[in-house]
């Protein structure tokens, strides 16, 4: 029984992809493209090269770093639609901590990041808070707080931390995550240590899930609410607990993109858009560790690749925005594959 | 600056900035009210704005001139419905989870308007309509003293179609058969289907006319308000009327009222820095208001708001 559980769980989101690839195929063919010769240039431009490899894992680490963020707030039964938000506040708190302390990069980069991981916990624990105390829902409340993040950074950088070009100073040198090394076994592609910094984050989902008692509650809380209060435990206290890790785990993703890819941040006009892919590669990966990596690898390969499908075979890059959302679809109605999978276990017989 | 010349600026603004929010919450109302969740609104508004400018910019091409605007509404209603026909097919028949169909509804039509806009004009927005809903006064309505230059002067039509829609949807919900099956296989999906109600068959009109009334949002926004379609044109008004319909307690005259006050509060963040009270509070304040306020009414402000009981649940026959 267990193995065929897991034999679905892994089947599911390969033929999702496979779907998601196919129609997104279907879409260029009836809009004039080649879709071989594009999906072959997505490739290359994914691992073609050293260089594109780099690029990949780059986009790898906040990615799996939001999808992380969303898979642990899924485990205890909460939806985090404010990745985005706790993401672009650790970023900010991030490149704050970069930009005005002083200190030796052992201390530093540390410094900076738990600073990200602080903020983004305090954003996330606020429609914890909420949920647990005034029973509003969390998805309109983390929605709601991705907007006062995005407004409310762009306004704090403009006013305390503004440089030339509407951003903020370049984080000092100790507290960069950039990487001569990396950048020259890749043929000086902008890889950096996040990656490192985003293993780790997976190692600890992992770990104070299955193996401390605070992950057995917040797992328990998540399948049952009534059965864990019966139990003893404590479910408002979870729900912000659980709130405040994922948004910790957001901060750390925002933390990427200041200590490592850009090194300061900008003043946004938009969302980055990081968070709502950690969304899709949460569920890609089923919402466990090593999923996530696995998703995150996917859709980091493909954001990159899409730019080589564009220089290449002229696919405008949103096709790929496309496929991610119908894999998204096609995960969400795993129903569809659990069904032909009764099909043909069952010799056609439903 | 008297306080009537700062109504005159801020009243006729907010009643413009609320039009396509009302016609969008009053969607999520059908959709939510027959037990889906629908996160979709956001997609489906971008792409009725994204038909809603092709529209008319072909209209304009075949010479249909002024009824260019009124016949791009019909059709981002319809495109609208199709597009949302896939999340009534996902979150009903297949059983999806409503909220992550919602989400990769978002994902597909961002990725789709932009993808087809850049296919179509080799460019990444669309050119700039000329004929677009002209500004004019209500005959003998704009003529009533004070109230008519606030509400009736200067003002789209559009505006008073999406206060006739509200009053319409109150009707059809609370007044008609339609209506009672609708709200009662969002409440009791089983005691419907008991009842004989096909759940699945009202609540995907439930999705289908949210699609079209969010698409018919979109397709006003470019009509009034922003003259063409870009990435950046639907930022979040679909998450701000889904806000105001939950605002407004999942009824059709309080997703209106909540729709005029988002409205009100948009208008006051562009037109603050004219206004002498507001022009020394820092803008970021107005811009991040609706949301703050949301939260603050959704924690209690404003009373207790149930949501359909059935709301987020697929219905599953024979399962208790």
């Amino acid at each position: 029984m267990q193995n065929k559980n897991n034999k679905v769980k892994l089947l599911v989101p390969l033929f999702s992809v496979f779907l998601g690839l196919l129609i997104g195929g279907i879409i260029m063919l009836l809009s004039g493209y080649k879709p071989i010769e594009a999906y072959v240039a997505l490739f290359q431009g994914m691992v073609g090269d050293p260089y594109f490899i780099g690029e990949t894992i780059r986009q790898m680490s906040p990615l799996i770093l939001s999808g992380l963020a969303v898979a642990f707030a899924f485990r205890t039964g909460l939806f985090n639609i404010g990745v985005e938000g706790q993401l672009l506040v650790g970023w900010l708190a991030a490149v704050y901590v970069g930009v005005t302390v002083d200190a030796p990069t052992i201390v530093h980069v540390p410094l900076a990041i738990l600073a990200a991981a602080v903020a983004g916990a305090l954003w996330g624990a606020v429609p914890g808070i909420l949920k647990a105390r005034f029973k509003v829902h969390e998805v309109i409340t983390t929605i709601m707080m991705n907007y006062i993040a995005l407004y409310s950074t762009n306004e704090i950088i403009r006013n305390f931390l503004l440089a030339p070009g509407e951003r903020t100073e370049n984080v000092k040198e100790s507290a960069s995550l950039a990487s001569p090394f990396l950048q020259s076994i890749t043929e000086y592609s902008t890889l950096h240590y996040g990656i490192i910094v985003a293993l780790i984050a997976a190692v600890i989902m992992w770990f104070l899930l299955w193996r401390t008692t605070m992950g057995y509650e917040l797992r328990a809380v998540g399948f049952n609410q009534h059965a864990s209060q019966y139990a003893g435990i404590n479910v408002s206290k979870n729900i912000v607990l659980s709130m405040a890790i994922s948004g910790a785990f957001a901060g750390i993703a925002g933390s990427m993109e200041g200590l490592g890819t850009y090194q300061y941040m900008t003043i946004n006009a938009a969302f980055t858009g990081v968070g709502f892919d950690g969304i899709a590669v949460a569920l890609l990966g089923a919402n466990s560790a090593i999923g996530v990596v696995l998703g995150a690898a996917l859709f980091g390969g493909l954001k990159i690749g899409a730019l080589n499908m564009q220089s290449i075979a002229g696919v405008p890059t949103e096709l790929v925005g496309v496929v991610i959302a119908l894999i998204i679809f096609f995960v969400a109605c795993s129903y569809i594959v659990h069904w032909l999978m009764n099909r043909v276990s069952k010799g056609g017989k439903i | 600056m008297s306080f009537m010349d700062i109504l005159a600026l801020i009243v006729p603004a907010a009643i413009v900035s609320a039009a396509p929010l009302i016609f969008t919450a009053l969607g999520g109302v059908f959709s939510e009210r027959s037990g889906v969740v629908n996160i979709g609104l956001e997609g489906l508004m971008l792409f009725g704005a994204f038909t809603g400018a092709v529209t008319i910019y072909y209209g304009e091409q075949l010479g249909l001139n002024g009824a260019a605007p009124w016949v791009s509404f019909i059709v981002a209603m319809i495109v609208g419905a199709m597009l949302a026909s896939i999340h009534a097919l996902a979150s009903i028949t297949l059983k999806a989870d409503q909220v992550v169909s919602g989400v990769a509804l978002n994902f597909l039509a961002a990725g789709l308007a932009i993808f087809l806009t850049k296919k179509i004009f080799n460019a990444g927005q669309t050119p700039v309509i000329s004929e677009r809903i002209s500004k004019s006064d209500i005959p003998f309505l704009s003529d009533i003293p004070l109230i008519g230059k606030l509400f009736f002067s200067n003002a789209y039509l559009t505006s008073y179609v999406a206060v006739g829609v509200a009053l319409i949807v109150w009707y059809v919900l609370y007044k008609t058969p339609f209506g009672l099956r609708l709200r009662s296989v969002g409440e009791h999906p089983m005691a419907a289907d008991t009842m004989g109600i096909n759940v699945t068959k009202v609540r995907y009109i439930g999705v289908l006319l949210s699609g079209a009334l969010a698409g018919l949002g979109g397709a006003v926004y470019v009509a009034s308000i922003s003259g063409n379609f870009t990435h950046s044109t639907i930022t979040g008004q679909g998450f701000m009327a889904l806000a105001a319909m939950i605002f407004g307690k999942w009824h059709p005259l309080g997703a209106l009222g909540a729709a005029l006050f988002f409205g009100l509060a948009q208008a006051i963040s562009i037109s603050g820095s004219h206004i002498p009270f507001l022009q020394d509070i820092p803008k970021v304040f107005l811009l991040i208001a609706p949301y703050v306020l949301t939260i603050l009414a959704l924690a209690g402000l404003v009373g207790r708001a149930d949501a359909p009981k059935a709301l987020g649940t697929p219905y599953e026959k024979g399962k208790r």
